[in-house]
């Protein structure tokens, strides 16, 4: 278990939080390779049913990446992942999956530094908690 | 032509899809001309051994209930495919898992504690399971494996039609019989006896506006009779469950809200997770701590959403450390 690597998958929105993502590169940020990203309109726009996909297919952990709240591009969308994400968190709790592998976090413009920090802190999380169990 | 030949089992079931069989009252006889039961174990007598000893794909079709628990259900589900010509999915525990696939929330052994120990109504010597193999001195009296997991119909065999329904209604089952004997079979692999909308679509409620501060379950308040249930705070499935159980639909004329038991409408894969979606979008909030609230009032999601379908689901079990 020392040298497991889990493997998330970041679904981010397409205004704030991929201008944060950006400029992480810009000012030279790294992160963990663990995250792969997909780009989406919206934080809001993630359907349940891809994240639970996800996790059947052997993601270790999810990532929802979107505007700041008062800040989404098409002003509510942040307001309606956040909802759905708690309902599903605390579904997914019932399946056994630890609250830790299912986040949402807002990132803006200015936070790429802060993003590849949190990228770091989640991979750590989920190294400790080790791989998802899969059905068998 | 001949008679067609039927073989109707239940596997995990609580028989109601059986009693939905006979509730067809006089239209029984009906199938009765058309058709004889070969195998039929909750109304006759027959054995294991009839079936066995039957030619391949000698029965026309069987109508399979229950969930696959055990064992006996696998194997007789194995047999009965072997020999039926159209496999039938009946009800919902056969095509989602059903109310019995809800033991996929627990483990097997914490099953068997609480059932031979733990349960206030039963008195138990402690350490006695049931065994596979017991010996006695008359010889050995086996008993089925109890599996992890419950499975549906089409994780154990292939399935060529699914006839929803907790239990299905039963005209429903008398149309899908009729098609049968006309040979008017739809393709492979269809949801039959019910439509491709979500039962929204053929609920005569009155919609308003879905703006929710509170759930409720229906034992809570007195609910109006004629908005929508979702409108009141309380949770439907209407919105991710197939509809054309009944017009109007029956749960629903009765005051009940939908509880998902006809499974998802097509192209949706997850049943639950749809449903959360649904409920979510309809909070009234945008304060995350108030938000956090009115979400403790689900008291049990995954029971709500996947009342019917956990075994059929992304997931099919809870994962355990």
């Amino acid at each position: 278990m020392d040298n497991f690597e889990p493997k998330i998958i970041g679904f981010y929105c397409n205004w704030s939080s991929q201008m944060g993502i950006d400029s992480a590169g810009v000012e030279g940020a790294s992160y963990p390779p663990n995250l792969r990203l997909i780009r989406v309109m919206c934080s809001g726009s993630v359907d349940p049913e891809v994240i639970i996909e996800a996790f059947k297919k052997g993601a270790d952990g999810v990532v929802i990446l979107g505007c700041h709240l008062g800040n989404c591009h098409y002003r509510n969308g942040n307001y309606n992942a956040l909802r759905r994400y708690r309902l599903l968190q605390k579904t997914l709790e019932q399946f056994g999956l630890e609250k830790e592998r299912l986040r949402l976090e807002w990132v803006s413009v200015a936070e790429g530094k802060r993003f590849a920090g949190l990228v770091g802190e989640i991979t750590e999380e989920l190294r400790r908690l080790g791989p998802l169990r899969q059905f068998s | 032509m001949g008679k067609l030949k039927f073989a109707i089992y239940w596997g995990a079931a609580c028989g109601g899809c059986d009693v939905a069989v006979v509730d067809t009252h006089e239209k029984l006889l009906d199938i009765a001309a058309a058709a004889d039961i070969l195998f039929w174990p909750v109304a006759l007598d027959f054995k294991y051994r009839d079936v066995e000893e039957m030619a391949d794909k000698s029965i026309d079709v069987c109508l399979f209930s229950g969930a696959v628990r055990n064992s006996e259900n696998e194997h007789i589900a194995k047999l009965l495919r072997q020999k039926s010509k159209v496999m039938v999915a009946l009800g919902a525990c056969a095509q989602l898992g059903g109310i019995p696939g809800l033991a996929n929330e627990k483990r097997r052994q914490d099953i068997l504690d609480f059932v031979y120990h733990g349960s206030p109504s039963t008195a138990s010597q402690k350490g006695v399971y049931p065994q596979e193999i017991t010996s006695v001195p008359e010889g050995k009296l086996k008993l089925p494996k109890f599996y992890d997991a419950v499975m549906t119909l089409d994780q154990v065999v292939e399935v060529d039609y699914y006839l929803p329904g907790c239990p299905p209604e039963s005209a429903r089952i008398l149309e899908v019989v009729q098609a049968i004997v006309t040979g008017n079979l739809p393709p492979k692999g269809a949801v039959v006896g019910a439509l491709d909308k979500a039962l929204c679509d053929s609920c005569p409620r009155k919609r308003e506006e879905k703006k929710v501060k509170v759930f409720y379950r229906p034992q809570e308040i007195l609910f109006d009779p004629e908005r929508c249930f979702l409108e009141q705070g309380l949770i439907c499935l209407g919105p991710a469950t197939r509809g054309g159980c009944s017009d109007p639909p029956r749960c629903i004329r009765s005051n009940m809200p939908c509880e998902g038991c006809y499974g998802p409408p097509p192209d949706v894969t997850d049943q639950g997770a749809k449903m959360l979606s649904a409920v979510s979008s309809i909070i009234d909030s945008q304060d995350p701590g108030q938000i956090e609230k009115i979400i403790d009032g689900i008291v049990d999601p995954l029971g709500t959403f996947y009342r019917f379908g956990l075994p059929a689901s992304a997931l099919r079990k809870k994962r355990f450390p």
